[in-house]
């Protein structure tokens, strides 16, 4: 018999000292050859900073390979390992310092993967953050205005990207087939 | 009404809609196996659930894969908890252990487990969590391991007390370790709450009642084990966690596995 998954729960206020560690936010030191920010800020229905969220980001490297490589908690300053935590701050801003998704094969598009957890939420919530401009099938097959909340904008530091929890620019977030 | 002091409802209104969800789901008949994030019960879930349908995907690239970890990110003592403070903390010293399964039963081998939780008192090591019970010196309350070949996890630790929240007036969470899990894939990330067996908090609290099927807000339960119990020494806890399905191929998984041999 197949096993039955074991439900969520919220992770509550009280991560702060268990989930975040020291590197988390730089999956590549700052300054690094090809190094972007990610970085954006998550909001709720009513459109304010939520300052208790925490995201995971997981991607591909720069040539599009999926790096299957320990390291992320405890990063030796050169190998790059696709993960990183980033809790938000009091202004409910996360930020990454990363590289840019290489193109992957077989026509789809490159994207960061995240995972948004905050207190408030049950169960943690999917979504990928797109490079500017993307398209591929999936994203053509989504409604425009929703289209766009699935593509990073490009700024000074790289790419923002804004999660909304809720409300008229709510974030798309991804049902697996496993919801 | 309100509390005059604090101005937060009264359990018996969180209560009242607690049950009136219950029952209108005990009246249809769907399985859910997953807390609902539309759960007012839950004051903070009001405005932090997405409102509009979650968009079905195929999970692609990155998604069927997840991140490894190994010894490098993870200490052997790191899964001890009574020991990482220079002495012993106060409480019932217990050994919490089980497996990591997969949708398909099979063993997350090698894979991240990590832990926080509330001391003896109820009280984490939090600056936000300012409620009157004492901070332990001895006790951090945050832990981690890796599963073994087996899928096994193990951590030793003390029970954590329940702590009182302001969802409303006089309310109290039951005892809980929060618990951080990956599988082999992206898709399978989970971040639960395991329980103690019996908790009187259980039919208060508006956090594990949003998983409104009664069998599946069980399964978030340990079961006490006298087999893991160990003389003179602590009590034992089993818990085991299913993850969702892995969505990969069987050849993609072989190869993950032997890349962990």
């Amino acid at each position: 018999m197949t096993p039955v998954p074991t439900p969520g729960q919220t992770v509550g206020p009280f991560f702060h000292y268990a989930l975040p560690y020291d590197g988390d936010t730089e999956l590549v030191p700052r300054g690094a050859a090809g190094a972007v920010r990610l970085h954006g800020t998550v909001r709720d229905g009513a459109g304010a900073p939520v300052p208790d969220a925490i995201l995971e980001l997981w991607q591909a490297d720069a040539a599009g390979e999926v790096v299957q490589q320990a390291g992320s908690l405890h990063r030796d300053g050169w190998t790059f390992t696709g993960f990183g935590r980033s809790a938000t701050d009091a202004a409910g801003r996360y930020g990454f310092t990363t590289l840019s998704p290489g193109a992957v094969p077989g026509g789809s598009a490159p994207f960061f993967a995240i995972t948004v957890f905050a207190r408030g939420l049950l169960h943690r919530l999917f979504t990928r953050a797109y490079l500017p401009g993307a398209s591929d099938a999936f994203l053509d097959g989504l409604d425009t205005e929703r289209r766009s909340t699935l593509l990073a904008v490009a700024d000074e530091s790289g790419f923002r990207f804004d999660v909304r929890l809720q409300g008229e620019d709510e974030t798309v977030f991804l049902d697996f087939g496993d919801e | 009404m309100a509390d005059s002091m604090t101005g937060l409802q009264p359990q018996d209104a969180i209560d009242t809609e607690m049950q009136v969800i219950s029952e209108s789901y005990a009246a249809g008949d769907g399985v859910e196996t997953q807390p609902r994030r539309d759960y007012a019960p839950y004051r903070s879930s009001r405005l932090r659930h997405p409102t509009k349908d979650l968009q079905q995907a195929d999970p692609e690239g990155i998604e069927l894969w997840a991140p490894v970890f190994g010894a490098r990110d993870v200490g052997e003592l790191e899964s001890d908890l009574t020991i990482q403070k220079g002495g012993e903390p106060v409480g019932e010293r217990m050994v919490v252990t089980g497996r990591v399964l997969d949708g398909e039963g099979r063993p997350v081998r090698h894979q991240l487990v990590e832990v926080w939780q509330a001391n003896a008192g109820g009280r984490y090591i939090h600056q936000r969590d300012q409620h009157p019970a004492a901070l332990d010196p001895h006790f951090t309350g945050m832990g981690r391991c890796l599963t073994d070949a087996d899928g096994t996890y193990r951590f030793t630790t003390i029970k954590p007390g329940p702590y009182p929240w302001k969802n409303h007036h006089n309310a109290w969470r039951p005892a809980h370790i929060h618990f951080s899990l990956f599988g082999t894939d992206f898709t399978q990330r989970l971040v639960t709450q395991m329980y103690f067996p019996g908790d009187p908090l259980f039919d208060r609290d508006p956090i594990y009642q949003s998983i409104v099927d009664p069998r599946a807000r069980e399964r978030l339960v340990a079961a006490y084990d006298h087999d893991v119990t160990q003389h003179e020494w602590a009590t034992g806890y089993r818990w085991d966690i299913v993850l969702t399905g892995s969505h990969r191929t069987p050849v993609e998984q072989d190869t993950a596995e032997e890349a962990h041999a």
